[in-house]
């Protein structure tokens, strides 16, 4: 393990941007956290997350996928993809950085998709441990273990120092990287604060909520629940949660005419939308309800069903907070998991 | 005249019934405007909505600028008396966000004011000229 | 209030005057409220809360049941009222199918400032009186009500109810409001600073289409940014042009239509201050076509589409303002 006294990263995070870019979570106007390339003088955020997940990193909100130049009768073929240069990403949470393990067994899985593929290649993911978690988290759940967060790099913050041991090859890599600002240390700090962290974990107020009610198989059992009317009743059918979601993956691919070619892209899509999975007849869910039990059944039952009892929440709690209805996954869990267990 | 200096595109949309007759006989009496202006004929001044403006600025405008018949004088009577709301408030609103006001222009031209059409015209290619390439409402997808 | 807001659905329910009642439950928090729909007195006596959190107007909820055959009773807060005599204005929603009673509002609290502010570990936030406090895993603090109230409750513009069956509690008036400062200061900007300004707050932009679908004003079945068949459909903001248009486009089909609920800054997960936008326009038309304030009564006419041969002509911007 290693070792920085905490007014010396700055230090570390302009010898990072000398080679490659970084980017932290520093604090946007209006009160919210946002990861931001890092500039001379710029400040970390002290907030426990940024408002957006760290998946736009390797799975943008929009991305050119082909270009189409039209000149006269000709049509050129432009592949836009360019060899991503290497970036470093600071500060990631445990949960965010479960994330890309999700993502990656969407996109990483044959047939691969090579855009996501590029951009991960070449991003390094320095995980930053959390000792204040807020109310809405419930990483817990889905056994994340916040205090020992995945990631190339882990990290570590306390009052005065901050704490570094790499867990990949990419990660020894960056070690060496800045190897000149850093010393050898015990982790004795740190396992002070994994356990403090772990006291309060066990205080908040989803500590008890179990994922065990959930899983593959389970589709007959809550698909035809009632209680689905009940729990999507107030839902705008807006793409906050989706949008905010670290592991939420669909995407729709549109032409945009440029008035001299196409630009073929691809952006992000809510299920939660009346045109999702447009096809010919139209959405084949017709009404809100049926929307917004696709979105759950596919995190609690539809996805673990296809990848090993896997689930595709990390319980980070944005969908929590953004809601505009409030209106959630913990509700929801709640709700089906109580219909269970009688 | 050197190959690099600045020619803007402008979108004209004139109505039917007044200013795109007015643009006719600015052409039949051979009065000179430029021809970075270009020309969409609406029926009514009224038909423009502000996704046209935006649209057109999208798809390259340097400046934008709608044609109608004076008010009082619409062939439907009440069209352009709405089209002058609307276009205030949406000019308003693009000053508010940073976009220089030069850039949008309401201009009243009868099917007689010919020499009006040209003088507006090549007033408003001036103007626009003078402010340069549209940056803030441009869609860098549409540049060639 | 809210015990006598129970009562008073309880009694309606059992005289089947109304079949169901469109109020505010609590989720996991108590910060956290959901507009919830209550068919019967027991879920009422579960479930019903109203206090200083409940900020969802729920005007737009009563969309979905105008259809039924039988009324459908809905609490509404008087800024919530506007929105509704505005919808009824519009014949977006059958009146005779509603029973409205009107309430008080004190004030609404905006988490977001207390968490803005580093509260962190929420367990509980109580609001009584002048006091707000917060017990949070890390330690309490108690605010004044005042300094965390929602901006839009800061600038109120009115306590006075537009439209209700029954009132409960005291009737309030129209409030003098300086919700138009920040409009103000904003146009006492440069034009570099102020597109500099709304650059830095729409780029934050997700195109999640929150504040498209709270708002009461955008009733529209289909949206032309829904309609691939529209040509500009957007799923998202391939370019900033794009964040502009839908912003300009938004607010421009809401302009003289938006009471100015300020639903769409509240639902923003990106915190982007959308009603400075609405409130552009509401102080533009007030200044250039008189005073108005849409949703004041049922049947006026909004002033995009109406006019007076008098109107000013559209230079008047560029010859700078009023």
């Amino acid at each position: 393990m290693y070792r920085i006294p905490r007014e010396k990263l700055d230090q570390l995070f302009a010898l990072t941007a000398e080679k490659e870019t970084l980017y932290i979570p520093t604090d946007a106007t209006s009160g919210i956290a946002q990861f931001k390339k890092w500039n001379e003088g710029m400040k970390m955020s002290e907030k426990l997350k940024t408002s957006r997940s760290a998946k736009d990193f390797f799975f943008p909100q929009t991305e050119a996928l082909v270009n189409f130049k039209i000149s006269g009768k000709k049509i050129d073929i432009i592949d836009p993809r360019e060899e991503c240069e290497d970036f470093v990403i600071f500060g990631v949470r445990a949960c965010d950085a479960k994330s890309f393990e999700i993502l990656d067994s969407v996109f990483l899985v044959d047939p691969v998709d090579t855009y996501y593929k590029n951009r991960r290649e070449h991003g390094t993911i320095v995980t930053l441990a959390c000792s204040r978690p807020s109310e809405s988290c419930f990483c817990t759940t889905f056994d994340i273990d916040p205090t020992e967060p995945a990631g190339d790099v882990s990290a570590w913050m306390t009052d005065d120092s901050v704490y570094f041991k790499a867990n990949t090859e990419k990660g020894e890599k960056y070690i060496a990287l800045v190897s000149s600002l850093l010393e050898e240390t015990d982790g004795a700090d740190v396992d002070a604060q994994k356990v403090a962290t772990k006291e309060i974990l066990g205080k908040l107020p989803f500590a008890n909520l179990k994922k065990d009610a959930f899983g593959g198989g389970k589709t007959e059992q809550y698909f035809g629940s009632p209680k689905w009317a009940e729990l999507s009743e107030a839902c705008l059918g807006c793409g906050t949660c989706t949008f905010v979601c670290p592991t939420c993956q669909c995407y729709d691919i549109r032409d945009f005419d440029t008035g001299h070619g196409i630009n073929r892209f691809r952006c992000w899509d809510s299920c939660m939308y009346s045109d999702f999975t447009k096809m010919a007849h139209g959405n084949p869910r017709l009404s809100q309800k049926e929307r917004f039990r696709q979105r759950f059944m596919h995190k609690l039952v539809y996805y673990p069903e296809n990848h090993d009892e896997v689930f595709a929440c990390v319980g980070c709690g944005r969908c929590v907070e953004k809601c505009p209805i409030s209106m959630n996954i913990v509700k929801v869990m709640k709700t089906l998991g109580e219909e269970e267990a009688k | 005249m050197s190959m690099n200096e600045f020619k803007p595109k402008i979108v004209a949309f004139c109505c039917n019934w007044c200013s795109y007759a007015g643009a006719d006989l600015a052409g039949t009496n051979r009065l000179n405007y430029p021809a970075d202006v270009k020309i969409i004929r609406v029926p009514c001044s009224c038909r423009v909505n502000p996704m046209f403006i935006l649209r057109a600025f999208q798809r390259g405008a340097d400046g934008v600028i709608l044609c109608g018949c004076h008010p009082g004088d619409c062939h439907y009577t009440t069209g352009n008396y709405y089209a002058r709301r609307r276009m205030t408030m949406l000019f308003s609103m693009l000053d508010y966000l940073g976009i220089e006001k030069e850039r949008t222009r309401v201009e009243w031209v009868s099917a007689a004011e010919g020499a009006k059409f040209a003088a507006v015209m090549n007033d408003f290619v001036k103007t626009v000229t003078e402010l340069g390439e549209n940056k803030r409402l441009e869609d860098l997808r549409c540049k060639k | 209030m809210q015990e006598v807001m129970k009562k008073r659905a309880k009694e309606l329910l059992a005289s089947g005057e109304v079949t169901r009642v469109i109020g505010w439950k609590k989720n996991e928090f108590d910060y956290d409220i959901t507009p919830a729909v209550f068919e019967t007195a027991e879920a009422i006596d579960r479930d019903f809360v109203y206090d200083d959190f409940c900020g969802p107007n729920l005007s737009k909820f009563t969309f979905q049941h105008q259809k039924n055959d039988t009324k459908t009773l809905v609490f509404l807060k008087p800024c919530d009222t506007y929105s509704m005599t505005q919808m009824v204005t519009e014949h977006r929603v059958n009146r005779d199918a509603l029973y409205i009673i009107g309430i008080p509002c004190f004030g609404k609290i905006d988490i977001e400032k207390i968490k803005a502010d580093g509260m962190t570990g929420i367990l509980s936030v109580t609001s009584e009186g002048a006091d707000v406090k917060v017990h949070t895993l890390y330690g309490d603090k108690t605010y004044v009500k005042i300094d965390v109230m929602a901006e839009r409750c800061l600038a109120c513009k009115s306590k006075y109810h537009t439209i209700y069956d029954e009132l409960i509690g005291e009737e309030g008036e129209v409030m003098e409001t300086d919700r138009f400062d920040q409009v103000k200061e904003l146009e006492a900007m440069t034009p570099d600073q102020r597109f500099e300004f709304w650059r830095g707050e729409l780029s934050r932009c997700i195109r999640c289409n929150a504040c498209r679908n709270a708002c009461p004003a955008c009733t529209c079945e289909s949206c032309v940014f829904d309609n691939p068949e529209s040509g500009i459909a957007q799923k998202a903001a391939a370019d900033s042009f794009e964040e502009n248009m839908f912003h300009i486009i938004r607010a421009f089909h809401v302009a003289g239509r938006c009471t100015d609920c300020g639903e769409c800054s509240r639902v923003c997960p990106q915190h982007i201050p959308l009603h400075l936008l609405n409130r552009k326009f509401i102080s533009d038309i007030n200044g250039y076509y008189g005073e108005y304030q849409a949703g004041e009564e049922v049947g006026q006419r909004a002033p995009l589409v109406n006019f007076t041969k008098e109107d000013v002509e559209p230079d008047v911007v560029a010859k700078g303002g009023k």
